[in-house]
């Protein structure tokens, strides 16, 4: 595989992570808790919608002929997704939106803070915006976890599942395969092996602040970055696809 | 968390504004969570800059019964407008 194209399976893997995470936010919309998290959640959703778009059009330029970002997000089956597998799993209750946001979040942050310096001058500005905007989702989710982590016995109960449940599906976030090893080498992508530890400390530091417990459970699933996914992701695309599978090339 | 959001007042400064302007409220947690959401709820589109969040409650608003005592009295002294002075020399408007 050439830098060339292992470069635009990097932005799919990217703009992927980022599309099925913004679909599944959506999801909150008009059934948020209350109106004015609808609109934050809402608006969270647009950024990771706009952030997949980013990385999608980038390797439409990649691919070239008829190719474009919609190609990518409306035309592609299940096994030719390569989200992580966290950011699939179906919306849960608001704890589990939450958690997974703060958990996703906190490794983009530091994430786009070093691939903003990618020697891959498009990546470079794409993570420049993303970092803005991960930024200000920590910030809120850091927030969110106190108040539900510290907050009545029911809200505690709520977070402390979702993070047991959320946490073995943390450990694909770090993973570095061959393809991403090559480009690590080649100064473009993000060691993310080498976050592992920073993301924890912050993690654990909000966790503990928030009368959570950091799970010590060493169960963990992976997949989604080689096309193997949950079911969940299926009917996600269902959806997502609907109208550009019924009505091909449809335009608005 | 409280079971009880309070209400907060949205104060936003656009780009070329100098003063912060009322445009509505919302509710919230905390003073914090407040300014959260006002960024979200009110500066979508580019709004403003700089944004106050003040809670409803610790704001002390004058009454429509206050109307007579308050504002009906300055009717009758225009002499407080500029209007009523004349111009100093070589200066065509104030």
């Amino acid at each position: 595989m050439t830098v060339h194209e292992a470069v635009k399976t990097y932005c799919l893997r990217l703009g992927d992570d980022a599309l099925i995470l913004g679909h599944r936010l959506s999801e909150w919309t008009s059934r948020a808790p209350f109106l004015e998290e609808d609109i934050a959640l809402t608006n969270v959703a647009l950024d990771f919608v706009g952030r997949a778009r980013l990385f999608y059009q980038y390797a439409a330029e990649l691919s070239g002929g008829d190719v474009t970002e919609d190609t990518f997000a409306y035309t592609r089956d299940v096994r030719e997704f390569s989200n992580l597998l966290i950011c699939e799993l179906p919306r849960g209750d608001f704890a589990f939106t939450i958690v997974r946001q703060f958990l996703f979040d906190s490794l983009a942050l530091l994430f786009m803070e070093k691939l903003k310096h990618s020697d891959d001058s498009r990546l470079a500005g794409i993570a420049a915006k993303a970092e803005k905007e991960a930024t200000y989702h920590v910030r809120r989710g850091r927030e969110w976890m106190l108040r539900l982590g510290d907050g009545t016995n029911e809200s505690h109960a709520r977070a402390q599942k979702a993070v047991n449940g959320l946490w073995g599906y943390t450990n694909e976030m770090f993973e570095v395969d061959a393809l991403t090893a090559t480009l690590i080498e080649a100064g473009i992508a993000v060691d993310t092996e080498a976050l592992r530890a920073p993301w924890f400390e912050s993690v654990s530091e909000v966790l503990t602040e928030a009368t959570l417990a950091v799970p010590n459970t060493d169960w963990s699933v992976e997949g989604g970055r080689r096309g193997i996914h949950t079911d969940d992701l299926g009917f996600l695309l269902a959806e997502l696809q609907f109208m550009q599978r019924a009505y091909p090339g449809l335009r608005w | 968390m409280s079971d009880q959001l309070k209400l907060y007042e949205v104060f936003v400064r656009s780009r070329r504004g100098l003063d912060h302007k009322h445009v509505g409220s919302l509710h919230a947690d905390d003073p914090e969570q407040a300014l959260e959401y006002a960024r979200d709820v009110y500066t979508r589109r580019g709004e403003g800059v700089s944004l106050w969040v003040v809670a409803a409650g610790d704001i002390t608003a004058s009454q429509e019964s206050d109307c007579d005592s308050f504002y009906d009295p300055l009717d009758d002294k225009p002499y407080r407008h500029a209007a009523m002075y004349d111009l100093p020399e070589g200066i065509d408007s104030l």
